[in-house]
């Protein structure tokens, strides 16, 4: 630092300066936790329309979330994928990308993993283990990779493609459980053969919790650095910010747009290969858990932030944790939780126009 | 009658069948969309809305007794989910691409808890109307039983595809669509336009929808459509944003659509669900094919986000 800036007078306008960022970075929380207080408002209207307390549903939500320790542990088992599905939406999105196809990506990431372990059976557990790792970040990293590739050399939106191919990435699953790989042990409910529970990956010691929570969380701060603090995350936010200029100033657009879709199908890959290494120990349709959805939401409202996605995760997978509990208690549908997380999708993105309105925020100019 | 034994004939007229059947769904979402798009803007939730529509349609059958009565409240609570997708995004710096997400998700979820307690019982079902009564074949005469809303489509598609070139309004929607800036300067209301565009597609797509359940498939469950809304939208890219191609490409959906049920039906099990992944894969391969790098595409509404 030299004299100058050392200065009284030089401070003042730094000073200021770090007061306006901090303001932003506030607006940057209170309008999401805006957004979720009018969303609960309004669910608990719907709610007294259907006759229901929304005080008795909120209670549950809280015990069956994070009421008890078994619960709080059972929404941290649901929080892990969504951490990785949502990275599958954060991600594209710093390049102005819209993909929706995390789903279809977890349950191939999921296959693969559980379809690779299957000929390794006799070999130690980790040689398995990595294998099932390497496939399911593989399958991920191809199949999302693939709509970038997309996006890029044919200019297809990559909305629809990605979520397309997750209806096909279904399709896929489908036919190698119930044909294919399909386990004679489970009649009931068509699955690939289990890849033994010398293979399972298991839980962090002292909860019980997997691992694909802490390396969600490690995922997220390493790919925060990424996007922020290299070479590429400042070229992938340039051309997110103006594809046009990106390309003017020579960076290699079409390599950015794939390299970031593969890695965020790989972030969803591995969602897939710790349901299934972690929990299942087989590939079958409980892939197929709305978890690619419910990570786009949270990437929305952690506003693509990958540091901020951790905690929007837990909260999310609170409320799938306590879904049963609370449908159960108050006699509610299976999608009453869905209703909710679509409501709250949809007032988040109304509150997106609140931004820059207000002048506790620095806005409103 | 006696089902005569048609051998491998029974594929294509299954698929026939099938195209007139699968399409109509097709057909109303991806007119409904191409009205949307026409006007500048992108509704993605229509996949949300139409099975809403499928669920209102068939919960108003039931309760009501008339299933046209069903059709008509599908419509209006489509119309509903258009509304509020064209009032959010009336509000400045609210995404368009991104509330279809939210609502796809919103109307589905809306529907199957609405839905629940109309799986078990059986509504009245929308007639058809018979043009087999000349062949002595009973599988011909199956395939010509068509429903009226297919012919209401084809008459809305060509009545759409007129208007849009020979009427004040269609203009004003064209207008509206390629420039904004243009649309103000001749006095038109942007957001207004929008917003009438968005509700009547949201209309049309929940009509769509109460075709599922009220004539085929013919049943509300929550397995009921897989991604038909999705697909109607990008039909409609495909399509060129012209209503008449929308019905030729809503007629080739359809029958992709029947391909795995008619080979199933002559005891073709094997790849059963590759078949049932035909709609997307060829869905994905029609976007590739019609999609250019470089060039815009032809026909594209200057305005619509997806092209820019």
């Amino acid at each position: 630092m030299t004299d100058v800036a050392s200065s009284p007078a030089a401070l003042a306008p730094a000073f200021s300066e770090s007061m306006d960022r901090l303001r932003r970075s506030l607006e940057y929380v209170a309008i999401p936790i805006f957004a979720l207080v009018v969303s609960a408002a309004l669910f608990s209207l719907f709610l007294l329309g259907l006759g229901q307390s929304p005080v008795e549903f909120f209670s549950l939500l809280w015990r069956g979330a994070f009421g008890t320790s078994f619960s709080l542990q059972n929404t941290l088992v649901r929080a892990a994928p969504l951490i990785f599905t949502a990275l599958c939406v954060a991600i594209p999105a710093q390049l102005g990308l819209v993909i929706i196809g995390g789903e279809g990506a977890l349950v191939l990431g999921g296959l693969a993993a559980a379809v690779v372990a299957l000929p390794l059976l006799g070999a130690p557990p980790i040689v398995v283990l990595a294998a099932m790792l390497l496939a399911s970040l593989l399958a991920g990293a191809v199949w999302i990779g693939f709509v970038g590739l997309l996006r890029f050399g044919r200019g297809v939106n990559e909305t629809i493609s990605s979520l397309l191919m997750s209806y096909i990435a279904v399709s896929i699953l489908n036919f190698v459980v119930e044909g294919l790989l399909r386990d004679p042990a489970s009649p009931n409910k068509p699955s690939t053969p289990s890849i033994g529970e010398a293979n399972m990956v298991g839980n962090v010691p002292g909860i019980d919790v997997h691992w694909g929570l802490p390396v969600g969380v490690a995922l997220c701060v390493v790919l925060y650095f990424l996007m922020r603090r290299t070479t590429f995350g400042f070229a992938a936010r340039v051309t997110g910010g103006n594809l046009r200029a990106a390309q003017g100033q020579g960076l290699p657009v079409g390599r950015l747009i794939v390299t970031a879709a593969a890695i965020a199908g790989a972030c969803a890959g591995l969602a897939g290969f710790f349901e299934v290494a972690a929990i299942h120990g087989k590939a079958n349709a409980s892939l197929i858990a709305g978890y690619g959805f419910t990570g786009i939401l949270v990437s929305f409202l952690a506003r693509h932030n990958p540091l901020v996605i951790p905690p929007v995760a837990l909260l999310f997978g609170g409320i799938a944790a306590a879904g049963g509990l609370v449908q159960r208690r108050m006699g509610l549908p299976d999608a009453t939780m869905v209703v909710l997380q679509g409501l709250i999708f949809v007032v988040l993105l109304a509150s997106e126009t609140l931004y820059g309105r207000f002048k506790i925020f620095g806005g409103g100019r | 009658m006696e089902a005569t034994d048609l051998g491998l004939w029974s594929v294509p007229l299954a698929m026939f069948a099938g195209a007139i059947r699968v399409s109509t769904p097709f057909l109303f979402v991806s007119l409904g969309e191409c009205l949307t798009e026409k006007s500048g803007r992108i509704n993605l939730g229509l996949e949300g809305t139409l099975v809403f529509g499928a669920m209102t349609g068939y919960a108003v059958s039931y309760l009501s007794g008339n299933a046209w009565l069903g059709v008509l409240a599908a419509g209006f609570a489509g119309a509903a989910f258009g509304m509020l997708h064209a009032g959010l995004c009336s509000l400045p710096k609210v995404n368009d691409i991104a509330v279809g997400i939210a609502l796809m998700l919103f109307g589905v979820g809306l529907a199957f808890f609405f839905g629940k307690a109309f799986i078990q019982p059986t509504a009245p079902r929308l007639p058809s109307i018979s043009l087999g009564e000349w062949s002595d074949i009973s599988q011909v005469r199956v395939a010509l039983e068509i429903n009226p809303l297919f012919f209401i489509g084809i008459a809305l598609a060509v009545l759409m595809w007129w208007a849009f070139r020979n009427t004040r309004w269609g203009l004003v929607v064209r207008t509206t669509g390629d420039s904004a800036a243009a649309a103000r300067a001749l006095g038109n209301s942007v957001l207004g336009v929008r917003f009438v565009a968005t509700t009547v597609g949201g209309f049309l797509a929940g009509v769509g929808g109460s075709f599922l359940s009220l004539y085929y498939p013919g049943s509300w469950n929550e397995g009921l459509s897989s991604g038909q809304g999705l697909m109607a939208v990008a039909l409609v890219i495909f399509a060129r944003w012209n209503p008449l191609a929308c019905f030729l490409a809503a007629l080739l959906f359809g029958a992709a659509g029947a391909l795995g049920p008619a080979l199933q039906s002559i005891g073709v099990s094997q790849g059963y669900h590759f078949f049932n992944a035909a709609p997307y894969v060829l869905t994905l391969l029609i976007m590739i094919a019609s999609s250019s790098r470089t060039r815009a595409l032809r026909g594209a509404p200057g305005e619509l986000s997806i092209v820019k």
